[in-house]
């Protein structure tokens, strides 16, 4: 594992979650909602470093600031 | 900006153009901190008009929706009147306010609503087939939007068609400013009553039916959940929201590719730019200009300005949509432009539930509308057009066309 190696990882809280769905219409290979009550669901906790931008936006659209975006130090597990 | 540097302006201020939100605004935007305000009762209100403050403010639960905590600004007596009456959750702090939202969440998620667009469609193109069948001219709020948004709020919760008319409306009356308070509360009234005998005779069979009311009284009412007079005033509030914001959206986007026939000609010439067109209308217009009202609970500090407990605040998305830090020149309708940021439907805890039906309404209506009528074009002067002005949400009073 090289040091240097950043992934993406996102990170919902559905808590917080409003179910306003903005983030499923920013990447919806990223988020989908649940079927009993419109809750976000994650579909890839370590997204490919090719969707940065959408998630990123996806995270600062959520009106309820319930979604992170990190860059981490490793390999997705 | 008040002509004496000494006094306050007052809220709210006139438009001087009526598609474009007052120019006070952008003097407002380049002062640091919040704006005093004037309220028609003599109160006082902190303005925030710049994006980022005003996201800041309605991300933050420490500031309330609820018009009952003293200190909330007053806008008119006529919507004092609206308020007093007994809150959706759309005026609830949490967790109230979640424990009802969720509720309704799944109701509106982006699948299910996709769902509903080859109904939409086909709702939407009926309507057109009888406004072309009887030829020109046309008033397409009345000939198109507010029976397609009726029709399709309407399907949802059930509501009958003979009884579309009558809820238009009350909603109508409910959203006047200016006028006697009795007439708003009265339309609220009418309105609360129709959907308590709704939801009596829904309660008695709601088995097997498709409908969100019954829905709510199986999966919230009977288990304990959720009141029935909760239930009704849920059903007030969708009912309300969900035709008069959109139908107004509607003509006003009309008349923004009406009257920049540019933009119309970049749009037909590439369909892509339908989901982003439909995001600028969104921002351009913002038509619930006067949202977001809310009162400090607590000692906040926003763009360096102290808020204190009890001091009410408004949180413009008006401005923060015609910020020229979030959106270079704002004053222009374009479609090209990067605009899905905007925060038409507010920000934070309350921000619309049924944005993702509004979208894929307006989609429906502008993927459609100059297609099936090349030729549309406005049936008297431009300037005769006017805005709805002094009304909780803008819109058009009427939208003459020919073909
Ligand atoms: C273009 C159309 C629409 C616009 C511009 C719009 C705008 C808004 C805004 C600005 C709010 C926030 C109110 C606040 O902060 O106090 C809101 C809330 C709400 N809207 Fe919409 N709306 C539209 C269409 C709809 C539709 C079609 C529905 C469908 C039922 C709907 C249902 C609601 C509900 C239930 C809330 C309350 C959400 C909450 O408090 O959690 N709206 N809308
Ligand atoms: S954008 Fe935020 S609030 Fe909306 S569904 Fe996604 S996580 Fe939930």
């Amino acid at each position: 594992m090289s040091n240097n190696n950043y992934i993406l990882r996102v990170t919902v809280d559905e808590n917080l979650c409003v179910g306003a769905g903005l983030c499923v219409l920013s990447s919806s290979d990223v988020f989908d909602q649940r079927d009993e009550d419109g809750v976000v669901k994650l579909l890839q906790e370590y997204p490919d470093q090719a969707s940065y931008e959408k998630v990123l936006g996806a995270a600062r659209k959520c009106p309820s600031k319930a979604i992170k975006v990190e860059q981490v130090n490793g390999d997705a597990p | 900006m008040s002509a004496c540097p000494f006094s306050k302006a007052s809220f709210p201020m006139p438009r001087q153009c009526p598609f474009l939100p007052p120019q006070e605004y952008q003097q407002f935007q380049q002062q640091p901190g919040a704006a005093q305000v004037r309220m028609w009762d003599g109160s006082s209100a902190w303005l925030f008009t710049r994006y980022d403050d005003v996201r800041a403010v309605l991300g933050d639960n420490r500031f309330s929706g609820n018009p009952s905590i003293p200190g909330f600004p007053s806008l008119s007596a006529a919507r004092n009147a609206v308020l007093d009456l007994e809150p959706a959750f759309i005026r609830m702090d949490p967790p109230d306010h979640g424990r009802h939202r969720r509720m309704l969440t799944k109701e509106f998620m982006i699948k299910r609503v996709g769902a509903m667009r080859p109904r939409i469609e086909s709702i939407f193109n009926r309507l057109l087939d009888e406004m072309l069948h009887k030829g020109p001219p046309a008033n397409l709020v009345e000939d198109l939007f507010l029976p397609l948004t009726s029709e399709v709020i309407a399907g949802l919760l059930d509501v009958p068609n003979k009884d579309h008319g009558f809820f238009q409306e009350q909603s109508r009356l409910k959203v006047l400013l200016d006028v006697d308070p009795s007439i708003p509360k009265a339309a609220s009234e009418r309105i609360l009553n129709y959907l308590d005998a709704l939801v009596t005779e829904r309660a008695k069979a709601p088995e097997g039916k498709e409908d969100l009311i019954s829905r709510l009284i199986i999966e919230q009412v009977r288990p304990g959940h959720l009141s029935h007079r909760e239930l009704v005033i849920m059903a007030e509030l969708l009912l309300m929201a969900g035709h008069e914001t959109t139908a107004n959206q509607m003509a006003l986007g009309v008349h923004s590719f009406l009257s920049n026939q540019d933009q119309l000609a970049l749009l037909r010439n590439d369909p892509s730019l339908l989901r982003n067109a439909v995001e600028e209308m969104l921002r351009y217009h913002t038509i619930v200009h006067y949202n977001a009202f809310r009162v400090a609970l607590e000692d906040v500090e926003v763009a360096g300005q102290l808020i204190r407990k009890g001091e009410g605040v408004i949180a413009l998305i008006a401005g923060a949509n015609h910020d020229p830090e979030a959106f270079e020149q704002p004053q222009k309708f374009d479609i090209t432009r990067k605009a899905d940021h905007h925060v038409a439907f507010s920000y934070g805890i309350h921000q619309c539930l049924g944005q993702p039906l509004a979208r894929v309404e307006l989609q429906v209506v502008f993927a459609t509308l100059f297609e099936r009528i090349p030729t549309l074009r406005f049936a008297v002067p431009q300037e005769q057009i006017e805005g709805k002005g002094d009304h909780f949400v803008q819109g058009l009073e009427t939208l003459p066309v020919t073909w």
